[in-house]
C-alpha cells in the first residue's frame, strides 16, 4: 500500500513552502535558458538526475536512520550539506524542510521528528521527508520518489507560472521522465543502508551558479521565487 | 501561556456555555496579536500599514511582514517612509502566488512573525500585509487573529456587492481614498450600504488618508482588538 505520509508530502497543496521556490527555474528563464517546454523537459531531466537524485538518496537513508535507535542525523546532515555547495541551494532545502517540519510535528508527532529537531531545526528537506515516510511505515524507495517528484514537479509548476506554459504539455512532460524517476528511484533505495559518506553524490554545476545568480539578482532586479 | 490563565480556548459551539470576558488583560507571556491586511491591488494597503506604524509606532511595540509579488518594494517603501525601524519589517516573496502564502501554505509568514518575535522578543502587534490580490483572498486563521480588508472608491463603487470572502468576511472592511469619490464618479453611498448589506454586523470604516493621515477610526479599531483578542500561547 501507498504510503500516506509520501503522497501527503508530494501533493502541492501540503502547506510546507514549496510554492515559493522554483528550483533554479527562475534564473533559467530569467537568462533565456528556458522559454518553452522542450527547453523545460530537458531542465527537469538534468535536475532530476543530479539534484533529484541527492535528495532522494537521502530521503530514503532517512528512512532506514529514522528505524534505528540512533538515528545518526548528525552525520547525515553534515554529508548533504557537502554535497549542496551552492550556499543558496542549502538555505532553499533548508526553508523547505522547516516549514514542513511545522504541518509535519502536528501530524506525525513522534520522538523521530524530535530528534531530528534537536540536531537541526532547519533540517533539510530531504532528511524531513525521509524521516516522516518512515515514521508513517513507509519504504526508502517510497521516500525516495517522493523526493525526486518534488524535484520535478515544483519547478514545474514554477514555469507554468512564470512563463504562461501550458499547463497540460507540462504534466505530460513530468510523466515523460517516468524511466529516469524510476532509475532515480532504484538506485536511491538501493543505496539507503549504505553508510552516509557512500551516497551518492552528483554535481550540478550550472545549478549551482545559478541558485548564487539567482538570490545576487534578488536584491538587484524583480524575482518572484525565493530560489 | 499556561491554560490555568484560562485563556486560549477554542471557540465553542455549546450555546450554553459563557462567554468569556473578552475584556480580561492579556497575559504578557502571549505572543504578539496579528492583524492580516488585505485587498485588491493599489487599493491603499501599503499606505495604511504606513499610517498605523506612525500612529502605533510609538505607543506600541510593532512588527510589520510585508508580501509582495514583486522583491521587496512595499518593504522598502516602509523603510523609506521612515515609520517603522528598517529591522522591525520582514519581506516575504511567495512565488507569483500571494493568496497561497497568506491562506494555503502560510508558513513562509509564520517564519517572518516568528523572525521578528525572536528578534524583538515580546511584540504587541504585528501587522502583515498581503500582496495586492483578488477579491477571494482571505487570511488563514492560522496566521492571523484578525483581518482588515481594503477596498477603494477608485476601484468601482460596485465592488463592495460583488462580496467575496474578503468583503463579507473579514473583521473590519475600509473603503479607502474617499476624498476621490466626485473624481471618479463613485457612489460612497452606495459603496458603504452594499457593505453593510454584504457584512451584516461586522463594522465598515470609510477613510481617506489625505484627510487624514493618522488613520484616526482604523486606528482605534485595532486598539480595541489588542484589548479584546485572547491569543494562542506563544
Amino acid at each position: 500500500m501507498a504510503s500516506l505520509a509520501a503522497l501527503t508530502l508530494a501533493d502541492a497543496r501540503f502547506p510546507g513552502g514549496g510554492h515559493v521556490h522554483s528550483g533554479g527555474v527562475e534564473e533559467a528563464a530569467a537568462r533565456g535558458l528556458i522559454t518553452g517546454v522542450p527547453d523545460l523537459g530537458s531542465f527537469l531531466s538534468g535536475r532530476l538526475r543530479t539534484t533529484g537524485l541527492v535528495g532522494a538518496a537521502f530521503a530514503a537513508a532517512a528512512v532506514v536512520a529514522a528505524a534505528r535507535p540512533d538515528a545518526g542525523w548528525a552525520v547525515l546532515d553534515g554529508e548533504l550539506d557537502a554535497r549542496t555547495p551552492a550556499a543558496a541551494q542549502r538555505d532553499a532545502s533548508r526553508a523547505q524542510g522547516r516549514a514542513a517540519l511545522r504541518a509535519a510535528r502536528l501530524s506525525w508527532p513522534s520522538p523521530v521528528l524530535d530528534a531530528l529537531c534537536a540536531v537541526t531545526p532547519r533540517p533539510h528537506h530531504a532528511l524531513l521527508v525521509g524521516a516522516v515516510v518512515g515514521i508513517d511505515g513507509g519504504s526508502p524507495a517510497e521516500a525516495a520518489r517522493c523526493l525526486a517528484y518534488l524535484a520535478v514537479s515544483g519547478p514545474a509548476s514554477a514555469a507554468v507560472r512564470l512563463l504562461g506554459l501550458d499547463p497540460l504539455a507540462v504534466n505530460a512532460a513530468i510523466v515523460a521522465l517516468r524511466p529516469a524517476l524510476d532509475a532515480v528511484v532504484a538506485q536511491a533505495a538501493q543505496a539507503a543502508a549504505l553508510s552516509p559518506d557512500r551516497l551518492p553524490a552528483p554535481g550540478a554545476p550550472v545549478l549551482d551558479l545559478m541558485a548564487q545568480a539567482h538570490v545576487h539578482h534578488h536584491r538587484e532586479q524583480v524575482r518572484l521565487f525565493v530560489s | 501561556m499556561s491554560a490555568d490563565h484560562g485563556h486560549g480556548h477554542g471557540h465553542s459551539l455549546d450555546p450554553t456555555v459563557t462567554e468569556p470576558d473578552p475584556h480580561v488583560p492579556q497575559a504578557p507571556s502571549g505572543r504578539a496579536v496579528r492583524i492580516g491586511i488585505g485587498g485588491p491591488v493599489g487599493s491603499g494597503k501599503t499606505a495604511l500599514v504606513a499610517a498605523l506604524a506612525r500612529t502605533l509606532g510609538s505607543r506600541l511595540r510593532l512588527g510589520v511582514v510585508t508580501n509582495d509579488i514583486y522583491t521587496t518594494e512595499d518593504a522598502d517603501f516602509l523603510r523609506r517612509a521612515g515609520v517603522l525601524t528598517p529591522d522591525r519589517i520582514e519581506a516575504v516573496q511567495t512565488g507569483c502566488c500571494p493568496h497561497t502564502a497568506i491562506r494555503d501554505d502560510i508558513t513562509a509568514n509564520l517564519d517572518a512573525v516568528e523572525l521578528l518575535e525572536e528578534r524583538f522578543g515580546d511584540l504587541d502587534l504585528v501587522l502583515v500585509e498581503s500582496g495586492g490580490d483578488n477579491l477571494t483572498a482571505v487570511f488563514s486563521r492560522g496566521l492571523i487573529d484578525r483581518q482588515i480588508f481594503v477596498v477603494d472608491v477608485a476601484g468601482g463603487d460596485k465592488v463592495p456587492r460583488k462580496g467575496g470572502p474578503g468583503v463579507t468576511t473579514a473583521d473590519l472592511l475600509v473603503i479607502n481614498k474617499v476624498d476621490l469619490a466626485p473624481y471618479v464618479g463613485a457612489d460612497l453611498e452606495v459603496m458603504t450600504s452594499d457593505a453593510h448589506r454584504m457584512r451584516g454586523e461586522l463594522p465598515v470604516i470609510a477613510q481617506s488618508l489625505v484627510t487624514d493621515p493618522a488613520a484616526s477610526d482604523v486606528t482605534e479599531w485595532v486598539l480595541a482588538q489588542l484589548a479584546a483578542v485572547r491569543v494562542p500561547a506563544a
